[in-house]
């Protein structure tokens, strides 16, 4: 049985309101709100980046499964904003937690399921026998060009996940990966801002690979929607995981405990990963969760995850995903949030 | 700060390791090689804990060139469980909130880089719990 013993959540608590962001481009906030369904969105202090915020969820996910880092084998972290061109973010995170020198140790790529990506390899050594533990970190701090529409759900955070197979508390029943060649969104090299297709990028890219991802997964595992208690999908905003999960046959409460994005934004490959931390937070032993991620490009990772008794033990030793949420946060103004992002150019 | 000096001090920055001097048992960070208390040589590696106090505290309105976007940012004392006292940047921390013995705790921050296109130098700092 491998799967996942430890978790943990990290959001910056910085916020911006899509009224503030609306007033300063002239848009009309409530068009926003409703159509993106995405009132407010996090934002990382100017000290803040992937490689720390990972960082952060990591030594929470350590609180939960009370490994000695040494024991780790493998981390991967999976972001669209690793902080070097060159030089991997898992090295660092690796020597903050003391997981060096007997690691593997790579960077993930591939828009927002880079997160997914390193769950995936994290979950398939440990089962292959290479190693007793893998670590797996989702974590972004997103940039929306001004006034685009990503500029209103862009955001930031990380989840991390320690895999293994003792004292699991959330065992991978099944996994199933679909990927085509879909150009939705991108963002050249040295270019600052990703680019992409308006209106392409829902039906041909969001909606067919999770709903084929989904529809395999269910297949591949002889399961229906009304088998989970809870259900999480890629969330670039609040209405999409939505529509996607009502196409696959699960309902509004099954994705309520999993769907963060009204109050975070998109963090990207932290998306689904966060996510997932919130349902573990409070699902039950013996809960099934179905989880399908989504990365432009395109490509969607799913999971189903059966709750173990193990969950009671774990889940209070570090900070829960919606207590983060709702904590203590501070909202920016508009030349705030742009001095924190770097949108202002300085003369130099 | 050179890149081969902060190479050097990434046990201490990163994982806030520390030695404890193995006659006496006094803590030292960063680590050291002699034990300025008892002369012992002989030192254990420990981790310190990371939650703790606000000692007392100073608002920079004028920083180094480094250090200038940050303005005004806080400098602190920090007392951890363990009793080790360290200097630090306090993140995350409204002004009019700052008081002595505020409740803290140790988060990994970025604390300066070489530029846009040198190496960035990540560290300690504390944030009100
Ligand atoms: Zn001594």
């Amino acid at each position: 049985m491998v799967g996942i013993v430890g978790y943990g959540a990290y959001i910056p608590k910085y916020r911006i309101k899509v009224e503030s962001i609306a007033a300063q481009w002239g848009a009309n906030a409530e068009s926003y709100k409703k159509g993106l369904m995405v009132e407010e969105k996090s934002v990382p202090a100017p000290d803040q980046d992937t490689i720390t915020m990972a960082v952060e969820a990591t030594r929470r996910a350590l609180q939960r499964a009370e490994i000695d880092p040494r024991k780790i084998g493998a981390v991967y972290v999976g972001s669209e904003s690793h902080p070097y061109a060159v030089k991997p973010s898992g090295t660092t995170l690796a020597e903050a937690i003391g997981a060096t020198p007997d690691i593997h140790c790579a960077d993930y790529e591939f828009a927002c399921k880079a997160g997914t990506e390193a769950m995936f390899v994290a979950l398939q050594l440990v089962k292959a026998g290479e190693m007793d533990y893998a670590l797996a970190v989702g974590a972004d701090t997103s940039q929306g060009a001004p006034g685009d529409a990503l500029e209103y759900t862009a955001s930031a955070g990380a989840a991390a996940f320690i895999m293994g197979k003792t004292d699991v508390i959330a065992v991978c029943e099944h996994t199933y990966s679909y990927m085509t060649d879909t150009p939705d969104f991108w963002r050249r090299e040295h270019q600052f801002y990703p680019q992409h297709g308006g209106r392409f990028t829902g039906e041909p890219a969001y909606f067919k690979h999770i709903n084929n991802c989904g529809k395999t997964l269910l297949e591949k595992a002889g399961l229906t929607p009304q088998d989970f208690a809870f259900a999480v999908f890629h969330q670039p905003n609040g209405k999409f995981p939505l529509r996607v999960g009502k196409m696959l046959g699960f309902s509004k409460e099954q994705l309520a405990q999993g769907l963060l994005c009204p109050k975070i934004g998109n963090t990207y490959s932290g998306s689904s990963p966060l996510g997932l931390t919130a349902i573990l937070d409070v699902a039950k032993p013996g809960d099934l969760v179905f989880m399908v991620s989504y990365g432009s490009g395109a490509g969607s990772d799913g999971f189903i995850w059966r709750i173990t008794d193990q969950i009671d033990k774990v889940r209070d030793k570090a900070p829960k995903t919606w207590d983060i949420i709702q904590g203590d946060k501070v909202y920016l103004d508009y030349g705030l949030y742009a001095k924190f992002r770097h949108k202002i150019l300085k003369n130099v | 700060m050179s890149v081969s000096k902060y190479w050097r001090e990434i046990p201490h920055r990163y994982r806030l390791e520390a030695g404890k001097c193995k006659q006496c048992g006094k803590i030292y960070f960063p680590g050291r090689l002699i034990c300025p208390e008892c002369g012992g040589r002989e030192f254990d590696t420990i981790q310190l804990k990371r939650e703790g106090k606000l000692l007392t505290y100073t608002i920079i309105h004028v920083g180094p060139s480094r250090f200038a976007d940050q303005v005004p940012y806080v400098v602190g004392i920090v007392e951890l469980q363990d009793g080790v006292r360290l200097l630090c940047q306090v993140a995350d921390c409204d002004l009019d909130r700052l008081q002595i013995g505020l409740p803290v705790k140790i988060e990994f921050r970025r604390i300066s880089e070489e530029g846009e296109a040198g190496i960035i130098h990540y560290g300690y700092k504390c944030v009100p719990v």
